[in-house]
């Protein structure tokens, strides 16, 4: 199964993944971002892929868990 | 159609490392030469004029400077042929090859990824204490003054500048920023929003003077003073220039390449040259998501367009369109300022909080009858629902009834957080 992560070390809610896959993430009103589910289905891999691929301070990752 | 067997991209910055990285992502095995005019490695912009000019941690460490990729990840990993510290002079479209120092190299597939470079100020040649803000040596002799305590003034109250102004501010230094415009940031969030804006400064302690020039800047080796037009003068040991870039196409000149406000391309990022293909700052393309022609100058289109412009160059039968709705942030004080989508516009509408206050806003920016731009202050949670909307061809009429659905559930969650518990 393919999931993805988050460094909150390196995101700084700049909210381009939120654009980009909504249904895994949303920058809350304080500015940090919240993984609404980490399981990623096949028909969802080319979002999440653009998401991670979008994010300025490289804090996404697609694992095999 | 030969076969690409060496691909060429000219300036190591995002665009082009994100053209290297995403060739390999292919699958393209051939050689990928990656030419930069700086020395160093490539790195990333966004931070130079914001969290790199902070001051030291409880450790005494600086901030460390946002390397992309080390040396040994693009020769070894990604296998790219790195030539740093010459830029290059010319391409020739015909015999296929582009200019570095003395050398031709030749190539089957180009992306030009050269980006822009800061408009200069004249009459200020020279004089030390006076910089731009667009590469690492910009920000670490910017750096070194702030750390140094220096009175700052910057010229041009865009967005890297009022980031420079306000990092100043964070430190406990004097800041002031002068504007030729009546109004700043109005090319890229209209007038109303630019003026709004623009007050984060007042409230924050930094002096803007706007509707006056500047006349000169005067030392004696090292800056002194900024001279205005109106003949009052600012005392300075550090002065920012922040009045814009210029697309980097000097090289390009006669080459075949149809140059205008940058390399100009059609929606698959094409310059109409055969294997010749432009990204980042230096591209000026036809953007399909919001039917016009553009040219940006921020991170998130330089990054998709390296990607895209080197998956189409490798295989131009089967290139795609790349579309977007644009989107850029900034960084002052404590406040986060983010835009999507156009500032061209036929209505701005402010449907939450209040600009006078200072706090957190959300507006909206029709054209016709379709949701085109919105610009949130400190609205993370809102800006992206509306970069979607955009991206759908949402309508006003909806972005307005959801905008208001969600200025009462923040109006509801606020009452709720200040009630007894």
């Amino acid at each position: 199964m393919k999931c993805v992560t988050v460094d909150f070390d390196k995101c700084t809610g700049l909210g381009i993944c939120e654009s980009l896959a909504p249904d895994f993430f949303e920058v809350n009103d304080d500015g940090e971002l919240l993984l609404l589910k980490e399981d990623i289905g096949d028909a969802e891999l080319q979002e999440v892929e653009e998401a991670v691929n979008g994010c300025p301070t490289e804090a996404l990752k697609i694992v095999d868990r | 159609m030969t076969e690409v067997r060496r691909l060429v991209v000219v300036g190591a910055s995002l665009a082009g490392l994100r053209a290297v990285e995403a060739a390999r992502k292919t699958g393209y095995d051939g050689e990928i030469v990656l030419v930069g005019a700086e020395e160093h490695l490539p790195y990333d912009r966004p931070p130079l004029s914001k969290a790199f000019l902070g001051a030291a941690d409880d450790n005494g460490d600086l901030p460390e400077v946002p390397w992309f990729r080390t040396e040994e990840t693009l020769r070894d990993e990604l296998g790219v042929d790195v030539r740093l510290g010459k830029p290059a002079t010319a391409l020739d479209t015909e015999a296929r090859t582009v200019t570095v120092g003395d050398e031709r190299i030749g190539y089957d597939a180009l992306v030009i990824a050269t980006g822009a470079h800061a408009r200069v100020l004249p009459g200020a040649d020279g004089l030390e204490g006076v910089y731009p803000l667009r590469t690492l040596d910009d920000s670490l002799a910017v750096r070194e003054k702030l750390e140094a305590g220096a009175r700052t003034v910057v010229i041009g109250a865009g967005f890297i500048g009022s980031e420079v102004a306000s990092t100043a501010r964070k430190r406990g230094l004097e800041a002031t920023i002068v504007e030729a415009l009546p109004t700043p940031l109005v090319r890229a969030t209209g007038h109303e929003m630019g003026a709004a804006i623009a007050s984060l400064h007042d409230l924050n302690g930094t002096s803007l003077r706007c509707g006056v020039g500047v006349s000169s800047i005067e030392g004696d080796g090292r800056v002194e003073r900024v001279v205005l037009a109106d003949g009052s003068s600012i005392e300075a040991d550090l002065v920012v220039v922040g009045i814009g870039v210029v697309p980097s196409v000097g090289w390009l000149e006669g080459s075949g390449v149809t140059l205008e406000n940058g390399v100009v391309c059609d929606e698959n990022l094409w310059t109409g040259v055969p294997g010749v293909y432009a990204a980042g700052d230096v591209a000026n393309w036809f953007n399909p998501t919001l039917g016009e022609r553009q040219r940006m100058e921020n991170w998130t289109a330089a990054a998709e367009q390296g990607a895209a412009a080197a998956r189409n160059a490798l295989d131009p039968e089967n290139a795609k369109p790349y579309g977007t709705v644009p989107y850029f942030w900034s960084d002052w004080y404590d406040v986060r300022i983010q835009f999507v989508g156009s500032p061209d516009a036929d209505e701005v509408r402010l449907v939450d909080g209040d600009p006078a206050s200072g706090g957190r806003w959300v507006a909206l920016y029709r054209r016709g009858d379709r949701l085109i731009g919105a610009l949130t202050v400190n609205g993370q949670t809102e800006i992206m629902k509306y970069r979607v909307q955009i991206m759908k061809g949402g309508s006003w009429e909806d972005a307005l009834a959801f905008a208001e659905t969600r200025r009462k559930a923040h109006e509801e969650k606020l009452a709720a957080a200040a009630a007894p518990a």
